[in-house]
């Protein structure tokens, strides 16, 4: 797999604060990559790095060939990028503003203009921006962002201001360019939307790196346990079943439900006790640890001192 | 070819957001006033009305221009990244260099624009009226364009610099208020004060024409009243004329350089900011 981003022990500060410290990864062709954080935890400044806006302290940073930090720029033509809180200038109309970056990117005018429908501004596109509200705003960043063939795409809370059905039309996008091997990085908080979708997640806190890797390797690491919830009837309402483990921690829901903590490796066999011996389990549901619990342990453990 | 779109850029949002128009309207309705207004006292018989004219523009000159070109300029930079839009725009394949060199040759047009036509319609006005033109006054007027042109580049670039130093758009815009006010009223005062209570005593001529040039109004000023022998009569500098050791090329160098230096600096500072 090429490798169309590499940090390499990247720290940026301001002053007395450290917004990124020592963060070292790659990004690979193909890669649909989540960077989730808090506010201030460090992924703007990380975007801001690899388009060369801000310069870092000391580190590396090299983005399709180019160093940004050197002001080298040939290899943003091929590359998108989605401010948080994207803005335009407000005189100009969809339509002059997008034929204005592809012209800049080299790109035929007319498949860039074909985006703003592929967005849907649709009419819209001919009124001035300054008459635009904020999803319309964002669509017209999403629509910018995608001229061209882009090799890589930063996207910095890209879902925020757009309406449901428009967000399933962006993550189909996005995972179309990724499966052409475009290298996409998005920052969100919406992490039940990425956890289907993100190949790869990536957690900062606090300017540092806290987890990186596939959600099953960050549920490996994290050992939550996975949640059993299973409909049993003939129950008191606090009452337990005889078989629910000791040894694990188990509780009521709501009068129907017993929902057991299982640790990773203990999955199956209680499974099996629940559903043997002809128990009154009527239903179950197995939920893993999802990507806002994880995110919650990472976070955690990074503030514990080791 | 990135230089050029962004220009062209800039142009077209100041045709929209119709700063052409109001630098337009400003420049002519004032130039024509000036032109039948301004010849009241003097006449019009056997006067050569349009050195009258040009006396009296390049006054309103130093004035207005510096203050629309400081007006477009002071917001190109840190107004641009106040909104946000700059950090769009620089995620693009386009060197530093080459936005604030398109910002510049965008604005400059629109200045360009404005006072060709403002100080044309003026012209055209006097030779429809009667007024007499002879080619001599008519080169005058000519070189009074250009060099208005000129000075407006210099503070184009000066604002740039102010731009890219400063960190809010109220700071760019409070400093080039007060920057207006020394050059353009200040300083002429100030000199003349100095000048007044020396009585030639300790300042040469040589520290005279520093001082001169030190200011990019006062070098428009002396192209403009001086350069022509009608004009000069006119202006009543023609005293100054025939004592100064500046001549036009000198001057007009030094106007290039109030316009080369300050943008080279503002290059400089706009790709050292982090934004």
């Amino acid at each position: 797999m090429t490798k169309t981003v590499r940090i390499c022990d990247v720290t940026k500060d301001y002053g007395s604060v450290k917004a990124v410290r020592g963060a070292s990864f790659e990004l690979g062709e193909g890669e649909l990559v989540a960077l989730i954080g808090h506010n201030g935890a460090g992924k703007t400044t990380l975007m801001k790095l690899m388009l060369g806006l801000i310069r870092p302290s000391s580190g590396s940073i090299e983005v399709l060939g180019d160093n940004p930090a050197a002001g080298e720029f040939a290899g943003r033509r091929q590359l998108g990028y989605l401010p948080e809180n994207v803005s335009f200038e407000a005189a100009l109309t969809a339509r002059e503003t997008q034929a204005f970056y592809a012209r800049l990117k080299r790109e035929p005018v007319a498949k860039a203009l074909d985006l703003l429908d592929a967005v849907g501004l649709g009419s819209a596109s001919r009124r001035r921006i300054g008459t635009y509200s904020k999803g319309m705003r964002q669509r017209l960043g999403l629509a910018q962002a995608l001229i061209g063939r882009p090799r890589v795409l930063l996207l910095d809370e890209p879902t925020t201001g757009l309406d449901p059905e428009l967000r399933q039309t962006f993550y189909d996008v996005i995972a179309r360019l990724a499966s052409e091997g475009a290298t996409v990085l998005l920052s969100s908080h919406a992490l039940t939307e990425l956890e289907e979708r993100a190949g790869r997640v990536i957690i900062m806190n606090r300017g540092v790196k806290v987890a990186d890797g596939s959600i099953e390797e960050l549920r490996r690491l994290a050992r939550l346990p996975t949640r059993i919830r299973l409909k049993v009837s003939g129950l008191a309402p606090h009452e337990m079943p005889a078989w629910a483990p000791a040894d694990a921690i188990c509780r009521r829901l709501n009068g129907h439900f017993v929902e057991i903590d299982a640790a990773p490796e203990r999955k199956i066999e209680l499974l099996h006790r629940a559903t043997a011996l002809g128990n009154s389990v009527e239903d179950v549901d197995v939920i893993p640890p999802t990507l806002d619990e994880l995110y919650a342990h990472f976070l955690r453990q990074s503030e514990q001192p080791s | 070819m990135n230089v050029l779109m962004i220009a062209a850029k800039e142009i077209h949002q100041a045709i929209r957001n119709r700063w052409v128009l109001a630098a337009t309207l400003l420049l002519a309705g004032l130039a024509l006033s000036l032109t039948f207004l301004g010849s009241a006292p003097t006449g019009n018989v056997g006067v050569r009305t349009l050195d009258v004219v040009i006396v009296s523009l390049s006054s309103l000159t130093i004035f207005l221009v510096p203050l629309i070109a400081l007006l477009i300029s002071h917001d190109a930079i840190v107004g641009e990244m106040e909104r946000g839009t700059m950090l769009l725009l620089l995620s693009y394949p386009v060197a530093r260099w080459q936005v604030l060199l398109g910002k510049f040759l965008g604005h400059l047009s629109v200045l360009a624009f404005a006072t060709c036509l403002g100080y044309g319609l003026a012209v055209g006005a006097l030779a429809a009226t009667g007024g007499q033109i002879d080619t001599d006054s008519l080169l005058a007027f000519v070189a009074m364009i250009g060099s208005s042109v000129l000075l407006g580049a210099a503070f184009v670039a000066i604002g740039y610099l102010i731009s890219a130093l400063v960190r809010d758009r109220g700071t760019a815009a409070g400093i080039c208020i007060g920057l207006w006010l020394l050059l353009v009223l200040i300083y002429d005062m100030a000199l003349l004060g100095v000048l007044a209570l020396d009585q030639g005593r300790n300042i040469s001529a040589a520290a005279l024409n520093a001082m001169l040039l030190s200011n990019p109004t006062d070098a428009y000023r002396l192209i403009n009243l001086t350069g022509f022998a009608n004009v000069s009569t006119f202006a009543g500098m023609a005293g100054l004329a025939q004592s100064t050791s500046l001549t036009v090329p000198v001057l007009l160098i030094a106007l290039l350089c109030w316009t080369l230096v300050p943008l080279g600096l503002a290059a400089l500072a706009f790709s050292r900011r982090e934004l």
